[in-house]
Formats: C-alpha cells, structure tokens, sequence
C-alpha cells in the first residue's frame, strides 16, 4: 500500500500549500462580497440601500446578524469564521488533490509542470466551469431551487465533464472524441434546477462581480494545484526508492 | 511517451488500480463531505468557503 500512502502525502503537501494561496484569495476577491450580500439578505430595505452606500461601515454592523434562521450555531464573525474558511479550503484542495493524483496516475502520472497545468485547467473545467454554467456562484440571499436536485445536477456534470473530456483525449479516432463532445453537452441540454424567480435584493452588479471572482480564483487555484502535483512527485517517489520516478 | 506509459501501465496495472480508486474514492469523499453536507453546524462552519468555491448552497 506504499502507492497509496505516497498519493496521500504528495495530495496532502499539495493542497496544503495550494489551499493557503486559495484562502489569501478568497479573502481579497470573493470573502469581500458575501459580507456585502449579508447586507441584502439580513438587513430591512432602508438599511440595505443605506448599506449599497458605504459598503464597508455597514457591512461589518450588519454581518454580526447573520444567520440562516434559527439559533443554529455559527462561527464568530473575524478570527473564527476566517479560520473555518482556511481549514474548510485545506480539506477540500486535499481532497481535489487526490482526485487529480488519481486520475493523473491512471494516465502514467505528470511528468512535467507543463502537464500539471493541463491537469489543473481540465480540473478547473470540470469543478468550476462546467457546473458554473447552469449553477453560477451564488451569493447568500439570492433564491435558488431544492438544493437535493441542484446537488444531483452538479455531480452530474462534473462527471460527465470528465468522462467527456478524457474520451477527447484518450479516445481511439475522431468517433470517440465526438462522443466525448455530446457528453460534454449532454448536462447543459438537460438544464440544471433553476428558482421559480430569479428576482432578489442583491444587486446584478454585485453578482456579476462574485461571479468573475469566483471563477478566476478557481482558474489559479487548479493549474496552481496541478503544478504543485506535478512539482512534489518526484519527491514521494524518490523516498520510496524507485527506480523510477512513479508513486510505485 | 506513448510506449513508456503503455509498458508501465500493463506492468504494474494490477497492484495500482486498487491504490488509485482508493485515492479516487477517498477525494470525492472528502471534497463531498466539505462542498455537499445538509449538516446545520458543518454548513455554517464552511459558509463562505462553499459559496467561494460555487458549491450548491442553502
């Protein structure tokens, strides 16, 4: 089971490392305008335009309401509620990771950074891209349908965005590739479970740019992870002693 | 490049397979638990982290 202990410690060192840029990111691009969509979805109308005003002083007053109904626990805004988004990024890039070290092994494993990046953007392809389609990144108060169907639709078509993609690559003939294109398609015709409206208090502007910057946070955090992968292999599988540099 | 992953590949495919759906199987495990959970208290926990990453939320 060395294989597999070696694709734990290069996925781990990888996501660990890629997850700490991930979460400076977020904090700058994407974490900015949840508190500011909080605004919306807490405060009374008056206070929301006041707050569409001077984003920052009220942002922070009316953040402290946050919740989703209920006396459910929640982290404490600052200190906490930031240090739950890093742990919650580790996890994750820890868990892309082993994906991306799985399939990248059944393909030979990456041999170069150059690979890691193509392996990073087909992820991002398939995590963000794909699914950002029909399920673009939502703000907090912004209406949405069940979440059960949204999360069957989403699973979907990440899985069919990789199953599409590696027939395109890995395909024998052009036959193949096609067939990989329509899998590709497939999820985008059946059309993902939208709201009865998409009306909502959180400004168009707004959202727009949540989701630019949910996207290109995605767009440098795959290739990075790639690269990360790609740059730490050889490493697990020097320890081990192989003759090769393989994870074997 | 074609001929090196195809000899390695028929080489060592029996004792790799289970170790790489293993990995596999671990990730998508582990990136669902994080990105997919109805939990109140995980949910909250990773709030602005899942709408970050553009997971299905609320």
């Amino acid at each position: 089971m060395s294989a597999l202990r070696n694709m734990l410690l290069l996925a781990a060192a990888s996501g660990i490392l890629v997850a700490i840029a991930m979460t400076i990111l977020q904090f700058f691009a994407t974490v900015p305008l949840i508190l500011q969509a909080e605004t919306y979805e807490t405060a009374t109308p008056a206070v929301a335009a006041e707050a569409d005003h001077h984003h920052h002083d009220h942002a922070a007053a009316a953040v402290e309401e946050h919740h989703h109904g209920g006396d459910e626990w929640q982290p404490a805004d600052g200190f906490q509620r930031m240090g739950l988004t890093a742990v919650a990024n580790v996890v994750t890039a820890i868990g892309f990771g082993l994906l991306l070290v799985a399939a990248s092994e059944f393909a030979g494993g990456i041999r170069s950074w150059r690979e890691g990046f193509l392996w990073g953007l087909a992820g991002f392809a398939v995590f963000t891209l794909a699914p950002g389609l029909g399920l673009p990144p939502e703000l907090p108060g912004m209406p949405a349908a069940e979440l059960t169907p949204r999360q069957i639709w989403w699973v979907g078509t990440v899985a069919a965005t990789a199953g599409g993609l590696a027939l395109i690559v890995w395909g024998r003939g052009p036959g193949l590739a096609f067939l990989g294109l329509a899998v590709l398609v497939v999820p985008h015709l059946i059309g993902a479970p939208q709201p009865a409206s998409h009306e909502s208090l959180v400004p168009e502007d707004l959202h727009h740019r949540f989701v630019v910057a949910v996207t290109v946070t995605n767009l440098v955090f795959w290739p990075l992870l790639g690269y990360a992968v790609a740059v730490l292999r050889p490493r697990f599988a020097a320890e081990l002693g192989a003759p090769q540099p393989r994870l074997a | 490049m074609a001929t090196t992953s195809s000899t390695s590949a028929s080489a060592s495919s029996s004792s790799l397979v289970m170790p790489r759906l293993i990995a596999a199987a671990l990730g998508a495990f582990i990136v669902g638990m994080v990105g997919f959970s109805h939990m109140t208290v995980a949910h909250n926990a990773g709030h602005d982290f899942r709408h970050s990453m553009a997971f299905p939320c609320h």
